[in-house]
């Protein structure tokens, strides 16, 4: 990890009229670290999660991210069009349910062709070959390239999300409950294939979980969310073995009792 | 303001091509605006005609707004004057502005058209009117309006290629022979509405005025003369217009489009020009297919229903594109004709 961060959140709040979705958060996420936001239903997580990815707008707060050039920008103030291309050039977003995700009535290869085709790629047989190689790197047979999501497994269609946002070699994956709705088995094989490109390709993960066990096996740094506010925050094996708050310590025995 | 009495109807009369000038003016400003923008898709505030959708009401409301007294009106229904759609339109205009109509494509000074560009080159003095059942290219993969407008606006056009793709991925090659999408002017993609793709090239660099107009959809977009028109593609599959393997039967024109006529219940056919002014005006000229007239006969009963030019249907056949499918269908359905088929 270098010293300077990827990612930075300040005084971040979203209300949805009367009610408090999000309330004053800020953090930070450094280049190849992942962050898992844990926290019980209705905590805050998904609304947190669309306020650093800019898909939803902020009543208060910002959030700055490292360009490639290494100048630190606010989001707020880059034109749509530069936002849209890092969005779909720097970022990735990998969504619980496949359809959010995916394009469902799209083969697999035009899924991952998709974002290079969006950056300028016109050579069909270019854009092919590296569709290939990646439905290689998650386990998707080559021979199922010109199938369409529909005919996929939940676990297939997870790891082809994920092949369609890393085509671009983002720096940065958002991944709201990637597991969630999997089998047990589905999900721990989805599991290892994240923590194995994220290791190789050195990204930097936001994953949004209530599933402390999928945070302590990919994260480095979790915060704990409970009514829109963040209440604890660390590395993840201090907050998991040795929580300081009351909630935090509930929410690890309930994990111990499952 | 002029008004004019519809015929049987006298007590009712309406304005010069039908529509008040308060409409019209608003067309025209869309129209405009279009022209600026060339392939923007430019809103207004589409009318009800009397006809149905399918009949081309976008197309007709441009027409009014543009036609004046002195032009002269031609009307074509997938390359032929005499369609029910075609004379119904051309009807209209009769009688709703009283302009002189025409069947042809050198005369017109405005040309409505579904699903055909005429043959004969265009010039600068003439207005070509296409009726577009769906003007949004992006709709088949993205059906969110608010995110089409955003990919327009940023010119984010790698899901046009995705549609390509998938072509070739399932086909082989580009399967889209008919609204096969283009870049105006170097930035807005758009659709050149169900033209077969053979007519794209066509639209570049033409000396015409190209205006479109959706009216189910409420668009009208345009382009301008001489504007660059390019269809999409990709390095290692380009861009390639249908190709026939034989002439036209009537008037044997080759590098035309050609439709299939279905001549008897035996197998028969013939393939002949869609476009019947251009069919016409060369076997007026002394052109002759294998299935041709002899010049002499040209106007008499010798071959019922093979009149020159006119698509020869003996009475119950429709004319069917090699898809079985009936020819002057409604609005999106395309009519593929003797097609030999992609070089790829
Ligand atoms: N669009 C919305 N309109 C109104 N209230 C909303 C909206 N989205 C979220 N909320 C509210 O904001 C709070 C936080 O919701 P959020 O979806 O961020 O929680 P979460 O931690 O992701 O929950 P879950 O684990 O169930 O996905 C909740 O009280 C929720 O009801
Ligand atoms: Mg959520
Ligand atoms: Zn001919």
């Amino acid at each position: 990890m270098t010293e300077q961060p990827l990612l930075v959140a300040e005084g971040l709040s979203k209300n949805y009229g009367p009610r408090i979705g999000c309330r004053d958060v800020s953090l930070e996420v450094y280049p190849g670290e992942v962050l898992a936001v844990v926290g019980e239903s209705g905590s805050g997580k998904s609304t947190l999660l669309g306020l650093l990815s800019t898909e939803l707008d902020p009543s208060a707060g910002r959030v700055s991210y490292r360009m490639r050039d290494g100048r630190l920008a606010d989001l707020a103030s880059l034109g749509a069009a530069e936002r849209r291309l890092l969005m779909r050039t720097d970022w990735g977003f990998v969504r619980q349910n496949p359809a959010d995700g995916l394009r469902m009535a799209v083969s697999a290869g035009g899924n991952v062709g998709e974002r290079l085709m969006a950056v300028g790629w016109r050579h069909y047989g270019n854009i092919r070959e590296e569709a290939l190689d990646w439905l290689g790197k998650v386990e998707i047979a080559g021979d199922r390239i010109d199938d369409d999501p529909r005919a996929f497994s939940g676990g297939m269609r997870q790891r082809l999300q994920i092949a369609r946002n890393l085509v671009t070699r983002p720096r940065l994956v958002f991944m709201d409950e990637p597991t969630g709705g999997l089998d047990v088995s589905v999900q721990a094989r989805l599991l290892d294939l994240i923590r194995q490109l994220v290791a190789e390709l050195g990204l930097a993960v936001i994953i949004v979980t209530h599933d402390l066990a999928v945070a302590r096996l990919l994260s480095h740094r979790m915060v704990v969310m409970r009514q829109g506010g963040v209440i604890e925050t660390g590395l993840t094996d201090q907050v998991l073995d040795d929580p300081r708050e009351p909630y935090t310590q509930l929410l690890v025995s309930s994990v111990l009792a499952a | 303001m002029n008004t004019q009495a519809i015929g049987g109807m006298p007590e009712i009369t309406y304005n010069f091509a039908y529509l008040d000038e308060q409409t019209k003016r608003m067309i025209r400003r869309a129209i405009l605006k279009a022209i600026a923008i060339p392939g923007y898709q430019v809103p207004f505030a589409a009318r009800e005609m009397p006809m149905p959708y399918g009949w081309g009401t976008g197309g007709v409301q441009v027409t009014a707004a543009v036609l004046g007294r002195d032009d002269v009106l031609k009307v074509i229904d997938q390359g032929a004057d005499d369609t029910t759609n075609a004379v119904a339109i051309r009807g209209f205009f009769e009688k709703t502005a009283g302009v002189a109509t025409t069947t042809s494509t050198t005369e017109a000074t405005i040309i409505q058209t579904r699903h055909r560009v005429p043959e004969t080159a265009l010039g600068e003095n003439q207005i070509l009117v296409y009726q577009v059942p769906i003007p949004e290219p992006l709709r088949f993969l993205e059906p969110r309006e608010t995110e089409t407008r955003q990919l327009h606006a940023l010119a984010e056009y790698g899901l046009m290629h995705v549609k390509l793709y998938e072509d070739i991925a399932r086909h082989g090659h580009i399967a889209t022979t008919y609204a096969y999408p283009v870049e105006v002017a170097g930035r807005y993609v758009m659709d050149p509405s169900p033209i077969p793709k053979f007519d794209n090239p066509k639209l570049d660099d033409c000396p015409a005025l190209q205006l479109f107009g959706a009216g189910r959809e409420k668009r009208i977009y345009a382009i301008p003369p001489h504007t660059k028109v390019r269809s999409l593609d990709f390095e290692d599959h380009p861009f390639r217009v249908q190709k026939f393997a034989k002439p036209c039967a009537l008037c044997a024109a080759t590098g035309v489009y050609l439709d299939e006529v279905i001549l008897d219940d035996r197998g028969g056919r013939m393939f002949v020009c869609s476009d019947t002014d251009y069919c016409n005006t060369r076997q007026e000229a002394g052109h002759r297919g294998e299935m041709g007239v002899p010049a002499e006969s040209a106007s008499s009963d010798v071959m019922p229903g093979l009149n020159p030019g006119i698509h020869a249907v003996p009475p119950g056949h429709p004319v069917q594109g090699v898809d079985g499918r009936v020819k002057s269908g409604h609005d999106g359905v395309p009519v593929e004709s003797g097609r030999e088929g992609d070089a790829s």
